[in-house]
């Protein structure tokens, strides 16, 4: 990558105190990620994928090593608002409205209202929901609802968009219609933002990312970067083009490795 | 889906028929038990006879009808028992809130708080009563002291699990947009137990006017469903009717409050499906 990393760890690693004796979550992870990268993690549960994000998003605080985020701690590049949050559940508030779940982050931030509400009926029009903003959530189709929780996540203009599995919970057609949609977000926004994506989907971590970097589990280490070097835009034919189909392969083999490392020890 | 111009009045109907359909198997049951083991008046009254008694004029002939009597004595509870829950549920909302944020404390109160409640009402709402009117305070801020008291639990047991049922995720947001303590408790703490706050009101409710009734039982008071209760039972004997009557009007009472809690509901926690 040319331009500077955006996102660096240097021999990070987290251990957990649990009831156990200490387990030890990651393990002395080096990673740089350059701005605008889209970079999707993937690996078994308990590879530490969520940990890695949650660390970069200051939810979590290293035990070794550091991390830095644009030349800042995580928790400054946090008090700065850089980060946009979506989960695999969408976490939307159940009191407010579509379009006040949207709005809410702007609220904190002490936003005037009219230039929230703009904001927020305009992301929610770009992802489909330009119908449903006095909606109360449970009135929302899982996809619709992660729909408005990626407008929520927009609507601070984050330089960071940290992703934990947000298509995790939702099926397979709607999954990928999703795919394509956070691809166009991303790619239209101005500057891209920087996006760390958690998956245990290989083809959908082939599909989003420029870097797929896999992950191996107890302790988590990255036992891979994988470059996906497929055009974009990435459209409905991409997932079947021969490319796509060998670095799929590659990733899966690479997965498999982690795998057998473990059995053969 | 519904319907909203028929579906309005099908569900308040279908909602209504088996309520008035229980109360008319009650009044059947109650005379078919006077008929079947030949009870007497004195033993239990028939329905005709507590009708009767309901419009009979007080104090021989110069006062209101029994009915209008005991209305006007209900509503003095119920004035009694809103004030009381007031302030019961200010207090044990504060209490909460306290506990959620000095976790020290509540370790420190909680078994006074819970200790506060076994001890029978009964045995203390005749030292506040008259422990408070010595001190120069009128009856009826005594009276909804007793009451508060019996509020004040549910409502701190309640809304002190509803601050802490944010979700981990939910909590991790806020952080991520770094939201001020405060903004916290409004935008996603306060929001997130209403409806566990809104199930602690409804016991209290009931709670707020049993307290009602108890503070008026001590010697001293001069209105109030407790007062009518003593009095009644005095002429047992003699006018069982005068009793059942009064259990009725406190029923209302009970009831209505409650009911209110429910409108109030329904009008905050709106988002409910």
């Amino acid at each position: 990558m040319s331009t500077s990393p955006i996102i660096e760890f240097d021999r990070v690693s987290k251990v957990y105190q649990s009831g156990g004796g200490p387990v030890t979550a990651l393990l002395d992870v080096s990673l740089s990620i350059a701005a605008g990268e889209f970079i999707a993690l993937i690996g078994p549960s308990g590879c530490g994928k969520s940990t890695l994000m949650r660390l970069i998003g200051d939810l979590e605080q290293p035990s070794s090593g550091t991390v830095r985020v644009k030349g800042k701690t995580p928790q400054q590049a946090r008090l700065d608002r850089d980060y946009g949050i979506v989960f695999q559940a969408p976490v939307l508030y159940e009191w407010r409205t579509v379009r006040r779940n949207v709005e809410l982050p702007l609220e904190i931030m002490g936003r005037p209202p009219a230039e929230r509400r703009e904001r927020a009926m305009s992301l929610l029009r770009l992802v489909g929901l330009g119908d449903f903003g006095d909606a109360y959530p449970h009135q929302l189709s899982g996809g619709m609802q992660q729909r408005a929780a990626i407008a929520r996540a927009l609507s601070f203009e984050p330089s960071i968009l940290l992703m934990d599995e947000p298509f995790g919970a939702l099926d397979e057609i709607t999954r990928e219609r999703m795919q394509t949609e956070l691809l166009s977000l991303w790619s239209s926004a101005d500057p891209r933002p920087t996006v760390i994506f958690v998956t245990h989907s290989i083809p959908e971590a082939v599909f989003l990312a420029d870097r797929v970097v896999v992950m191996s589990p107890r302790p988590g280490r990255v036992q891979r970067v994988v470059p996906i070097d497929l055009p974009r835009p990435r459209v409905f034919e991409t997932r079947e083009s021969p490319a796509f189909f060998g670095l799929v392969t590659e990733v899966r083999e690479a997965l498999r490795a982690t795998e057998s490392e473990r059995v053969g020890v | 889906m519904t319907y909203p111009a028929q579906g309005a009045s099908e569900t308040l109907a279908r909602r209504a028929l088996p309520i008035i359909g229980l109360i008319a198997a009650l009044l059947l049951l109650w005379e078919g038990a006077r008929l079947l083991f030949g009870l007497s008046e004195q033993r239990l009254p028939s329905l005709g006879s507590i009708v009767e008694t309901m419009f009979t004029p007080t104090r021989g002939g110069a006062g209101p009808l029994l009915i209008v009597q005991m209305l006007a004595n209900g509503w003095a509870t119920f004035r009694v028992a809103l004030g009381g829950f007031f302030i019961g549920g200010v207090l044990g909302f504060g209490l909460a809130v306290l506990f959620m944020r000095l976790p020290v404390l509540e370790r420190g109160l909680m078994p006074y708080v819970i200790g506060s409640q076994t001890v029978p009402i009964l045995a203390i709402a005749p030292m506040v009563v008259v422990g408070l009117g010595r001190m120069g305070a009128p009856p009826w801020l005594a009276k909804m002291v007793v009451a508060a008291y019996l509020t004040f639990f549910p409502v701190t047991i309640g809304m002190l699990r509803g601050l802490r049922s944010a979700s981990p995720q939910s909590l991790d947001l806020m952080r991520s947009y770094a939201a001020t303590p405060f903004q916290y408790f409004w935008k996603l703490r306060l929001p997130v137990s209403l409806p566990y706050l809104f199930t602690a009101l409804k016991i209290a409710a009931s709670a707020a006017v049993i307290g009602a009734i108890v503070a008026e039982l001590p010697s001293g008071a001069r209105e109030g469903i407790g007062v009518m209760i003593l009095n009644a039972a005095q002429y047992y004997n003699s006018r069982p009717q005068a009793l059942y009557l009064a259990i009725l009007v406190a029923g209302l009472v009970g009831i209505s409050f409650y009911g209110l809690v429910v409108l109030a509901e329904h009008l905050i926690v709106k988002w409910r499906a």
